[in-house]
């Protein structure tokens, strides 16, 4: 069980996760810094790692829409944050999949601020205000993926394969 | 049963004899494209390698391209030594799709590309880019993808686990109206779509519209598709997409359009009326949040952007030097003009294009992504108000987050620039801005 740390609305885009000035900044390990950068207190708050790891973040729909910038997932998952979602972008979504950022699709959930969730199965539940609310699967695809344990190592694995035969 | 364009391709792609939406595939890249973001697709192309005793081997070279766009020149030191990381990579691995900082061979990514030949109807384009969706334009299947996606890509030549998406059928028909153009109807299909209405989806354009529609509208078309979240936007290519690939892309050899078939199964179908359309402006701060000009009407601007993958082409530039030809840019106004190639610079230096915005007052900028994503020049200020060709208008997209984005055809830009304040290009054009 986590808390919500944050609570968003619909169409939050890459430029609101992770602002356009900060993309000549690509190394995953450089990255982190400038998550949500321009929600200065949320930035500063994860910046003194006052936000504990495993925190959520509950958005609308069409989370992560607008660029492909990757930038955008290696700053979440630098804060090893969850994001819980009512839907969203593609690019993101495959981002996401492929860096091992924890995205969870729940078209209905609803939570505030300090709400305490628990994913259980396919369900999400806020503790707080004792709802449970339904998960969409990630398809097989993308799931094979995320078993291999991101797309470097899937990769490298069919390089591995390929080199051997 | 019937396949839609993107069906045929992916089935083609992949060796397969058909496919359908919803299968995956894993398809042959045709063309694979990064700009400065190549510095990191780098990283992580090495790091595949890492512990595996095996040599880091780009699967085909020559279909790699790496175009420079996002910020050029530098506006740091950081982003120089990217683009320096970049350069020598190119060289080390033969890379001869790049292009560099140049006044003549440089650009925009989404601009370089088809003006190069590299786009072929029927191919399968990856870009490290959202708007890798313009290329639809010219029958390909173009989506944009993450960064360590690229470096699979490079590695291994094929796209891994790609869903087949479904395709929503677009039908533009009618004439359009003066002052209405490709940005008018592409803005209003966002609005109708809303920003994630075509989510996991492509938009297939037809109608008689599309058909008139020269190559650069189409690509205003399909670059902003990803706008309502659109995997991808294509048309079909036609007799048109065979013009533009001789005439303009210098292509000669054979060229095989990829057509859907008459029965394709669409997700549905969205009809638009291209006769009746007005303007149209997307408000901050979100695309979809698009009305008529009528509605938005004399709000005042502080800067008006005319450029991008989306609108920084030839005809978007001859419209707008149209309508500001012997005028002057109003008092407090700023109007930022960036070709998207330097190919376009050309034409339109030699067409008295570019003297026309300097002599009204306009800051003519060199090709690239310019203001676009607030990463590189024409910052906005605490309060400002940006009037732009460009295509996103979200909090802090031009790089302060206290600022507001309106979207708009570059007919209203030029119009716009001239009055201060949002203005409909068809009341100017009959006398009614000074």
């Amino acid at each position: 069980m986590s808390q919500v740390v944050l609570a968003l609305g619909d169409d939050v885009s890459t430029d609101v996760i992770y602002p356009g000035r900060y993309m000549a900044t690509v190394l995953p390990t450089e990255t982190p810094q400038f998550a949500f950068a321009d929600l200065a207190a949320f930035n500063a708050k994860l910046k003194a790692k006052q936000v504990p790891q495993g925190s959520f973040i509950v958005a609308g729909k069409n989370f992560g829409c607008g660029s492909s910038r990757e930038q955008a997932v290696s700053t979440l998952k630098g804060h090893e944050l969850i994001i819980v979602a009512k839907g969203f972008a593609r690019i993101f979504t495959q981002n996401a999949v492929n860096l091992g950022l924890n995205i969870v699709e729940a078209p209905e959930v609803e939570a505030a601020e300090g709400d305490e969730l628990e994913i259980q199965g396919d369900e999400v539940i806020n503790v707080t205000r004792g709802k449970r609310f339904p998960v969409v699967p990630l398809p097989p695809a993308r799931q094979a993926l995320i078993a291999a344990g991101g797309l470097i190592a899937y990769t490298r694995r069919r390089l591995l394969a390929h080199a051997r035969a | 049963m019937g396949k839609t364009v993107v069906e045929k391709i992916l089935a083609r792609a992949s060796g397969r004899t058909a496919v359908s939406a919803g299968d995956v595939v894993e398809p042959a890249v045709d063309l694979a494209m990064s700009h400065e973001n190549g510095a990191l697709v780098i990283n992580q192309f090495l790091e595949i390698y890492k512990g595996t005793g095996l040599t880091p081997r780009i699967w085909d070279p020559s279909r790699l391209a790496i175009i420079f766009d996002h910020r050029v020149p530098a506006e740091s030191p950081k982003t120089a030594t990217n683009q320096k990381k970049i350069r020598e990579f190119v060289a080390a691995n033969g890379i001869a799709k790049f292009h560099d900082i140049r006044g003549d061979l440089g650009g925009i990514c989404h601009q370089i590309l088809p003006e190069n030949g590299y786009v072929r109807p029927g191919a399968v384009v990856l870009g490290t880019d959202s708007h890798t969706t313009s290329h639809g334009a010219l029958g390909a299947f173009a989506f944009g993808i993450g960064a360590t996606e690229m470096a699979s890509v490079w590695a291994l030549g094929t796209a891994l686990n790609v869903e087949v998406p479904a395709t929503i059928k677009v039908v533009v028909n009618g004439t359009l109206p003066p002052m209405v153009g490709a940005k008018d109807i592409i803005l209003h299909l966002v609005g109708l779509l809303t920003a994630e209405g075509a989510n996991f989806r492509v938009l297939e354009f037809h109608g008689d519209t599309i058909r008139a529609m020269p190559t650069s509208g189409r690509l205003t078309l399909c670059n902003m598709s990803v706008e309502a979240g659109a995997t991808s936007g294509i048309v079909p290519a036609d007799a048109e997409t065979l013009r533009y690939l001789r005439e303009e892309a210098g292509v000669s050899d054979a060229v095989t359009p990829v057509a859907p078939d008459a029965d394709a199964t669409y997700l549905r179908t969205v009809e638009i009326d291209a006769s009746k359309l007005e303007p149209q402006i997307a408000c901050p701060h979100t695309v979809d949040n698009v009305k008529p000009i009528g509605q938005v009407a004399g709000t005042r601007v502080h800067q008006v952007v005319i450029g991008s993958c989306t609108n920084g082409r030839l005809d978007d530039l001859e419209v707008a030097a149209g309508i500001v030809r012997g005028k002057k840019v109003a008092q407090g106004v700023r109007m930022l003009v960036f070709p998207a190639s330097g190919r376009i610079y050309t034409q339109a230096l030699l067409r008295g294009l570019i003297g026309d915005f300097v002599q009204a007052g306009a800051v003519v900028m060199n090709p690239g992504c310019g203001p676009c994503l607030g990463v590189h020049e024409g910052a906005l200020g605490d309060g400002e108000t940006a009037l732009s060709t460009t295509n996103r208008n979200f909090k802090g997209r031009m790089g302060n987050p206290s600022s507001d984005v309106y979207l708009c055809s570059p007919a209203v830009a030029a119009a716009s620039a001239l009055t201060g304040v949002i203005t409909d290009p068809r009341a100017a054009r009959a006398g009614g801005a000074q």
